[in-house]
C-alpha cells in the first residue's frame, strides 16, 4: 500500500504515533470543552481516530498553506464535533494548540460549529446537519470541471444520515460518477436524544442505534456507491480504506466508509452514554479523563 | 431562580395532555435540549420521535392534524423556520393546519452554539406567512399562557422560546390574548417597544435612563401577528421618540412591524435596535448582548444618545 502523502511531505507517522496523537486529541477535546463551559464530547471522541488518521496520513494538505489549491478537501458535516477537528488541526500545525483555549469564545476563529469564514483550513461551514455532503459533491464536481486531481472526504454522523438532504447528495453524486468523493460515516450508535432502546434490543448505551433496523451499507450500494466497512478506531484500517477510496477514484463510483465507532470513545464514563453528547466535564471528571487517557494503552493491543 | 421558557413549555404540555387526548409532541432529536424529554417521560405514548429530519417532521404533523390531533413540534427554531420552511409554508400555513411550532433556542442566546443555531430572522420569516400566529413570550408565565391558548385555538402558531431563564414579568393572573400589546412602564420622553426576553432588559434600561433624567416607557409586544396596531400608535403618540429593541434582526421583526404601522398611519422617526443585518457567533450571553447593543446598559446608552439628537424637552441632558 502506498503512503497517502504522495508528493506532499511527511504525513508518514507510525500507527502507534497515530494512537498517541488520538489520545492527546481526546484530552484536548475534554479540556477545551471544560474550559469554555460548552461543546460536545461524544461525537468528537468517537471521530478522533478517524480525524487523526485523515490529517496525519491520508489528506494531502499543507497546514502552512491552508488555501493550497490542489489540497485534498475535508468537510466535517457533523459540525457539532468541531472541537475534535480543531484539536487535530492544532496538533497538525494549522494553529497553536494554545488557541484551543479560545474555543467558543467571542471573536474566536474556533466557533462552536466550523466557520470557514473565520478559520483557514476549513473547506466548508457546517452545523446544520445533513448539508456537508452536498458541498463535498459540489467541490468534487468543480474539481473535475477544473481538471484538478484532489480527493474530497466528508465525515457524517450516523444520526445525520436521517436528514433527507444526505440522500439527495447520495443520488446526485452517483449520477455524476464522482469516484473522487468519499463519505466517512462515524457509526457510533448514538445521536443526541434518539429513541429509547427497546428491552433486549441490541444497542449501544441505553438508546437505540440510529441505524437500528436499517442497512445503511445496502442503501448506499443500492444508490450506486462503493461501501467499505471498518473499525473506526483502527488507524491502520482507516488509512487503508481511505487509500482504497482514493485508488478507485477512476471507478466512477463514490465510496462510503462506514466506520464502526463508540461514542465518547477513550474515557470509560463517556463511552456509549448518550448524555455525553454535549455534556461539559466537571473539573473532577476532566481530571479523571486525563488520567485515563494518560494511562490507557491501546486497548486492542 | 426564575423558570426558563422551555421548562414552562414542557410542563404546560404535560399538564394539558391529561385533559386533551389529541395533544402530541413530535421531536427532531433535540428533546434533551428543548425539554420535550420531560413530556416523553410523562406521556410516552403521546411523544413521537422523528429523528434528525425536520422537513419530514413538519409534514407528519400536517398529516396528524388532519385527523384532529394537535401536534406540537420540538426542535431548535432554525431547523423549523429555515430548514423546514417550505413544509411549514405549504403544508402548515397555506392549509391553516392545526400545528404548533415550539421553536426552542431563539435569538442570540443559544448556549454558545454560534451563528448556525442563532435564529435571528425567525420573526421576519414567520410574520410574513399569512394565517400564522407569531408569539414571542417575555417570561415563563406568559409562555405557559401562550401554550394553553395555542393548544385550545385552531390554526398554526409559531411560539418563540428563549433558552435561558430571565426575570419574571407577569404573575399567575396573566391571560394571553392574541394581538394584545402590554404597557409595562409609562414614560414621556421615549417609548421602548420590545418583545420576548428583551422586554426585561428594556425595563432595566428604562430604570437606568430614569437615573439620567429621561422618562422611558416600555411597551411589550408578545404577539407580533396579529397585533393591535391602534394600541401601538396610541402609545407612540405620547413620546418624543419611539425605539424598537429586539433580540432579532432589525429587519422584519418588531422594528419592521412598528415601522410599517407608523409609516402607514402617523409617519415619524423610528430608531431600531437589534441585530444590525449581521450574523451572530459563539460567545457568552454577556458578550453577545454587549456586542449587539442589547444589554440594558447598551440600550440605555443608545437611547440617551438618540434622545439628544431629537431635541430637548423635559428630559435632562446626559
Ligand atoms: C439539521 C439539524 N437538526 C438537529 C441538529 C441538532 N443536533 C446536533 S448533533 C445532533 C445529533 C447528531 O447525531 P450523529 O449524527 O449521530 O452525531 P454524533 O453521534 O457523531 O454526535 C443533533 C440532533 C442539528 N445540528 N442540525
Ligand atoms: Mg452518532
Amino acid at each position: 500500500m502506498t503512503a497517502a502523502s504522495g508528493d506532499v511531505e511527511a504525513n508518514d507517522v507510525e500507527a502507534s504515533d497515530l494512537e498517541a496523537l488520538a489520545r492527546r486529541g481526546r484530552q484536548l477535546v475534554i479540556d477545551s470543552v471544560a474550559h469554555s463551559g460548552a461543546g460536545h464530547i461524544g461525537g468528537p471522541l468517537s471521530a478522533m481516530d478517524l480525524l487523526v488518521a485523515l490529517f496525519f496520513r491520508v489528506l494531502r494538505i499543507r497546514p502552512e498553506e491552508p488555501h493550497w489549491p490542489e489540497r485534498d478537501r475535508f468537510i466535517l458535516s457533523k459540525g457539532h464535533s468541531a472541537i475534535g477537528l480543531y484539536a487535530v488541526m492544532a496538533l497538525r500545525g494549522y494553529f497553536p494548540v494554545e488557541e484551543l483555549a479560545t474555543f467558543d469564545a467571542g471573536d474566536s476563529r474556533l466557533q462552536g460549529h466550523p466557520d470557514m469564514t473565520r478559520l483557514p483550513g476549513l473547506d466548508a461551514s457546517t452545523g446544520s446537519l445533513g448539508q456537508g455532503l452536498a458541498v463535498g459533491l459540489g467541490i468534487a464536481l468543480g474539481a473535475r470541471l477544473r481538471g484538478l486531481g484532489f480527493h474530497t472526504f466528508v465525515m457524517l454522523g450516523d444520526g445525520e444520515t436521517q436528514e433527507g438532504m444526505v440522500w439527495e447528495s447520495v443520488q446526485v453524486a452517483a449520477k455524476y460518477g464522482l469516484g473522487h468523493l468519499t463519505a466517512i460515516v462515524d457509526c457510533n450508535g448514538l445521536q443526541q436524544y434518539g429513541w429509547p432502546a427497546a428491552p433486549g434490543e441490541e444497542g449501544r448505551g441505553d438508546r437505540r442505534d440510529p441505524l437500528a433496523g436499517t442497512r445503511l451499507g445496502a442503501a448506499l450500494e443500492a444508490f450506486g456507491w462503493r461501501v467499505l466497512e471498518i473499525d473506526g478506531h483502527d488507524s491502520h484500517a482507516i488509512v487503508e480504506a481511505c487509500d482504497d477510496a482514493r485508488a478507485s477514484a477512476a471507478s466512477a463510483r463514490p465510496t462510503a466508509i462506514l466506520a464502526a465507532t463508540v461514542k465518547g470513545r477513550g474515557v470509560s464514563f463517556t463511552e456509549g452514554r448518550f448524555e455525553w453528547h454535549s455534556r461539559v466535564a466537571t473539573a473532577d471528571e476532566a481530571a479523571a479523563a486525563r488520567a485515563e487517557l494518560d494511562l490507557v494503552e491501546d486497548r486492542r493491543a | 431562580m426564575t423558570t426558563a421558557m422551555r421548562d414552562a413549555w414542557a410542563q404546560t404540555l404535560i399538564d394539558l395532555a391529561g385533559d386533551n387526548p389529541d395533544l402530541l409532541v413530535l421531536d427532531g432529536d433535540l428533546g434533551t435540549s428543548t425539554r420535550a424529554d420531560r413530556f416523553a417521560a410523562a406521556w410516552p405514548d403521546r411523544f413521537l420521535q422523528m429523528g434528525i429530519a425536520e422537513q419530514n417532521m413538519v409534514g407528519v404533523a400536517a398529516g396528524l392534524a388532519t385527523l384532529g390531533y394537535i401536534p406540537w413540534l420540538s426542535s431548535f427554531a432554525v431547523f423549523l423556520t429555515h430548514r423546514a420552511v417550505d413544509p411549514v409554508r405549504m403544508l402548515v400555513a397555506q392549509t391553516h393546519a392545526n400545528v404548533k411550532i415550539g421553536a426552542a433556542y431563539t435569538g442570540l442566546l443559544t448556549g454558545f452554539t454560534g451563528k448556525t443555531h442563532q435564529d435571528v430572522e425567525d420573526l421576519a420569516i414567520m410574520r410574513a406567512m399569512p394565517g400564522m400566529t407569531v408569539i414571542a413570550p417575555g417570561d415563563a408565565t406568559e409562555c405557559a399562557a401562550a401554550v394553553r391558548w395555542a393548544t385550545a385555538t385552531q390554526g398554526p402558531v409559531y411560539l418563540r422560546l428563549a433558552r435561558d431563564a430571565g426575570p419574571d414579568l407577569f404573575d399567575g393572573s396573566y391571560v394571553f390574548e392574541p394581538g394584545r400589546v402590554i404597557p409595562l412602564r409609562a414614560g414621556s420622553d421615549v417609548l421602548l417597544v420590545s418583545t420576548g426576553p428583551q422586554t426585561a432588559r428594556c425595563l432595566e434600561a428604562a430604570e437606568m435612563l430614569a437615573t439620567s433624567g429621561f422618562s422611558a416607557g416600555v411597551l411589550h409586544v408578545p404577539c407580533l401577528k396579529p397585533v393591535d396596531a391602534a394600541a401601538i400608535l396610541a402609545a407612540a403618540r405620547g413620546v418624543r421618540l419611539v425605539v424598537t429593541v429586539e433580540e432579532h434582526t432589525i429587519l422584519g421583526g418588531v422594528g419592521g412591524l412598528v415601522a410599517e404601522i407608523l409609516t402607514e398611519h402617523e409617519p415619524r422617526q423610528l430608531v431600531r435596535i437589534g441585530i444590525a443585518d449581521t450574523w451572530g457567533e459563539s460567545a457568552s450571553n454577556a458578550f453577545l448582548l454587549d456586542r449587539h447593543g442589547l444589554s440594558a446598559t447598551r440600550v440605555a446608552e443608545r437611547v440617551a444618545r438618540e434622545l439628544a439628537g431629537v431635541g430637548s424637552s423635559a428630559g435632562a441632558a446626559s
